[in-house]
């Protein structure tokens, strides 16, 4: 690696001969210094308040406006932008309750198609990058820039201070950069100083930065085993870091050795960049409260048409359809079904969910429903030709035309009998699911 | 209800009649085996409500009665009892419980009263017939695997059993299919099922028919049937199950007939080579290519991880030169259903459903759909 002690300026990207509290050149006070920082090379990036920035960027009207991205009276709060977090708004929040604290913010509903798109496109410059891009939503990933430096001729943490400003310049959307020695200190870095923030966490201050910090920081505790460990006694990070590994396990299995690791800011996950696809789903929450098959039937056929839609765009085929039922007291309930055969139609997806939906009717009030499919095989493998239903194939070719008609003239050109005039009215607030492992993504998070 | 009766006897009969009972159950009498005194004789029955089975075993009724307790509980408790032991079986005289006595070993167990326990036997049967165990167990055996696991067409979940004419002789003919393959058995009618309504007998019924017809091969069946119920009475064991309600498919409609493409081939060649092909992959539903052309077959497997296969080997074909290809798995079951040295496929086309049966014996044929490869 080049000089062990190097000082940037994130602005003009200038390297400075000396500390300094201002750019030597450009004058801007944001620069990075920090002493590992020509040795450290996994990043976090994650784009500032994703789907807000996008709909400021393109209605610049609203940029001094409190806007939201979300829908509905009972939906949730996707994203909100940094002036409406400064009224309390929160990602995940239901709309109500940000309106209240908010009530002058725009709410605007999601365009998940156009943040798709922009996320492919940054996606694509963060492999331009390096091979090693691990998406783990829409809008944020990890990279492994290790071993890039000959290649672009300046140690990673320039890199990226390039990429940053690169995208704030060309696609006029913010990003923040965590960088560390392993993912698990890069995603807590790339929190730490939002938006346009770029922080370090070298090897030296790992264990000293992870003590202050309350357990919950954790990725993968959640509420119920940090009221175990809150029981127990253990709130800190600093608490882990001095019990014994096996004392952890032995208390709390598997989840103890990675607190014990983690605490330690312990992580050997490497950057792998194409973790397969485990589940492609969809839902949506209601304005009010259903329970009726005329009212949900519908709303279902839309779902499932969006995840076939999804499914098409990736060459799989799923043998398994999940339902999601959330009732009006907040109690989920999933229902799964295996298919005779692969499949990525839409019509098959449906009639799956839709037997399971039935039985489901008992007259409960349901706020929420949603769809999804999974057990994934080979695109080649889908819908074979059925001996005894002939219909089958006919199903089939219909629902290509159908997309071929969506295809030149745009989605709402054709719809079946079952959505016509229901199966969007109905719906509020959406989230849609693409890999769901150790990161499920719920709209969006920055 | 005091009996006495050999640990072996009590033993076979509640592994028969317990594997109807449902490990899980939300009423509690379905847990349970129903236990009867009969003349000489131990009776036993258990259900599932779809499904019933009674058996009844020589034992030494000291003191008439009956009651019901849970049959897996019996079944393990009996399972491990010494081998040789004579069991005693008493209710006590409040009737709320069983005790089982055999050597030094004693058990109690908590009974619930045989009023409660439900009968699905009521009705009448409109036809009946008696068959060769040996011939009912091929019909089962040659067209169970084809039975589809799918709820959604529930009507294909079992197989279809139903009288037909053909060259002037009346059959018997057992149909199932999953939708990617469909298989046909037959045998000649026996005498009373003419005029028998085509039923649909659920695959939990065919499972345990299979295993009481394995047991005794020389024995006979005594069937009888109606549109709603069918009852099979073999020795001392009678099963009695309700019919899927539903319309099983018009199947004529999928065999087959104009398929001019001939290939005969050695099955246990063909078999063994298919077994190895499709070793290089080990996901679910891999195809094997057949590419056909003079005289040779050869088999391919591609997997985008592992790496390709292939094998050649000598078969008759003489039509022009054919590529289909079909899931392995579906092979390797028909193959492994079919008996003679030689098979035979009728193709058309690589898109087309393919006809395949025994050289020698055309009581039963096989139709599989390709998949593209």
């Amino acid at each position: 690696m080049s000089d062990l002690n190097i000082i940037f300026c994130r602005d003009c990207l200038v390297v400075q001969p000396a500390p300094a509290r201002r750019c030597a050149r450009c004058g801007s006070p944001r620069l990075l210094q920090h002493p590992e920082l020509a040795q450290l090379s996994i990043a976090h990036i994650d784009c500032d308040a994703f789907y807000a920035s996008v709909e400021k960027r393109d209605r610049p009207e609203l940029s001094d406006k409190p806007v939201i991205i979300g829908g509905g009276k009972r939906g949730v709060v996707s994203t909100a932008c940094y002036i409406a977090r400064i009224s309390g708004v929160r990602s995940a929040m239901p709309m109500f309750k940000a309106l209240e604290l908010c009530p002058e913010a725009v709410v605007i509903k999601p365009d998940m198609a156009k943040y798709a798109a922009i996320g492919r496109m940054i996606r694509e410059r963060m492999r331009a990058l390096t091979p090693l891009v691990e998406p783990l939503s829409i809008d944020e990933a990890f990279l492994d820039l290790t071993g890039t430096e000959r290649l672009h001729r300046m140690p990673p943490a320039l890199i990226l201070a390039r990429f940053a400003r690169s995208i704030e310049q060309e696609l006029g959307l913010s990003v923040s950069v965590g960088l560390s020695h392993n993912k698990f200190l890069a995603k807590m870095a790339s929190d730490l100083q939002k938006p346009r923030g770029f922080s370090v966490i070298g090897r030296a201050e790992t264990l000293s930065f992870l003590a202050a910090l309350p357990i919950k920081a954790i990725w993968g505790v959640g509420a119920a085993l940090d009221r175990q460990l809150a029981h127990d006694g253990l709130r800190t990070i600093g608490q882990l870091q001095g019990m014994r590994e096996e004392d952890l396990m032995r208390r709390y299995g598997t989840m103890g050795q990675r607190l014990s690791r983690l605490s330690r800011g312990v992580d050997e996950r490497r950057v792998t960049p194409d973790r397969p696809t485990k589940s492609i789903s969809s839902e949506t929450t209601f304005d009010r409260d259903i329970s009726g098959p005329e009212d949900l039937v519908p709303i279902l056929r839309g779902l499932s048409e969006k995840v076939a839609r999804r499914l098409k765009a990736t060459d799989l085929a799923a043998s398994e359809v999940t339902l999601k039922l959330k009732g009006a007291d907040f109690q989920t309930r999933t229902r799964n079904r295996r298919l005779a055969a692969p499949t990525r139609l839409a019509d098959r997806i449906f009639h799956a969910g839709h037997a399971l939906l039935l039985k489901e009717l008992d007259g409960t009030p349901f706020r929420l429903i949603g769809i999804g499919c999974s057990v994934f095989s080979p695109a080649a493998t889908a819908d074979p030709d059925d001996l005894v239903d002939p219909s089958f194939a006919r199903r089939a070719k219909a629902e290509a035309a159908l997309d071929q008609l969506r295809e030149r003239f745009g989605l709402q050109s054709v719809e079946t009998g079952i959505t016509f005039r229901r199966g969007r009215a109905a719906t509020t607030s959406e989230k849609q699911n693409g890999k769901s492992e150790s990161f499920p993504y719920d709209g969006e998070k920055s | 209800m005091r009996i006495i009766i050999e640990r072996s006897n009590l033993l076979k009969s509640l592994s028969r009649v317990h594997r109807v009972v449902e490990r899980r159950n939300t009423i509690p009498i379905l847990s349970n085996v129903l236990l009867k005194t009969e003349e000489g004789a131990l009776g036993l029955k258990a259900t599932d409500l779809d499904l019933e089975i009674t058996e009844s075993v020589a034992a030494e009724a000291e003191q008439d009665g009956a009651t019901t307790v849970p049959a897996h509980l019996l079944y393990d408790i009996v399972r491990k009892l010494a081998e040789g032991a004579e069991v005693r079986l008493a209710t006590t005289p409040e009737g709320n419980q069983l005790t089982i006595t055999a050597g030094r070993s004693n058990f109690r167990l908590q009974c619930l009263p045989e009023a409660d326990f439900p009968d699905i036997t009521a009705g009448t049967f409109s036809h009946s017939f008696t068959i060769q165990a040996a011939d009912f167990a091929r019909l089962v055996e040659r067209t169970q695997f084809a039975i589809s696991t799918e709820e959604t067409r529930y009507y294909l979940n079992g197989i279809f059993l139903h009288t037909i004419e053909t060259d002037g002789a009346l059959k018997l003919r057992a149909v199932a299919t999953d939708g990617h393959r469909l298989a046909r058995a037959e045998v000649t009618a026996p005498v009373g099922s003419e005029g028998m309504p085509g039923i649909i007998v659920p695959r939990k019924t065919v499972g345990e028919l299979q295993k009481l017809l394995g047991d005794d091969a020389e024995a006979e069946v005594k069937v009888e049937l109606s549109d709603a119920k069918i009852r099979f009475a073999i020795g001392s064991v009678v099963l009695t199950s309700k019919l899927i309600d539903g319309t099983f498919p018009d199947y004529q409609r999928v065999i087959p007939a104009g398929n001019d493409k001939q290939l005969t081939l050695d099955r246990a060649v063909f078999s063994s080579a298919v077994d190895r092909v499709s070793t290089i992959s080990s996901e679910r539903g891999r195809a094997v290519k057949l590419s056909l052309g003079n005289g040779q077959m050869v088999l391919t497997v591609n997997s985008p991880d592992a790496g390709t296969a292939t094998e050649e080997i000598p078969v008759g074909y003489e039509s022009d030169d054919l590529e289909i290809g079909f899931n392995a798995r579906y092979l390797l079951d028909i193959t492994g259903q079919l008996s003679g040295e030689e098979s035979v496929f009728m193709l058309a086309d690589p898109g087309s459903p393919t006809l395949i049966r025994d050289g020698s014996d055309d009581s039963t044929l096989y139709v599989l759909m390709p998949m593209r490869v």
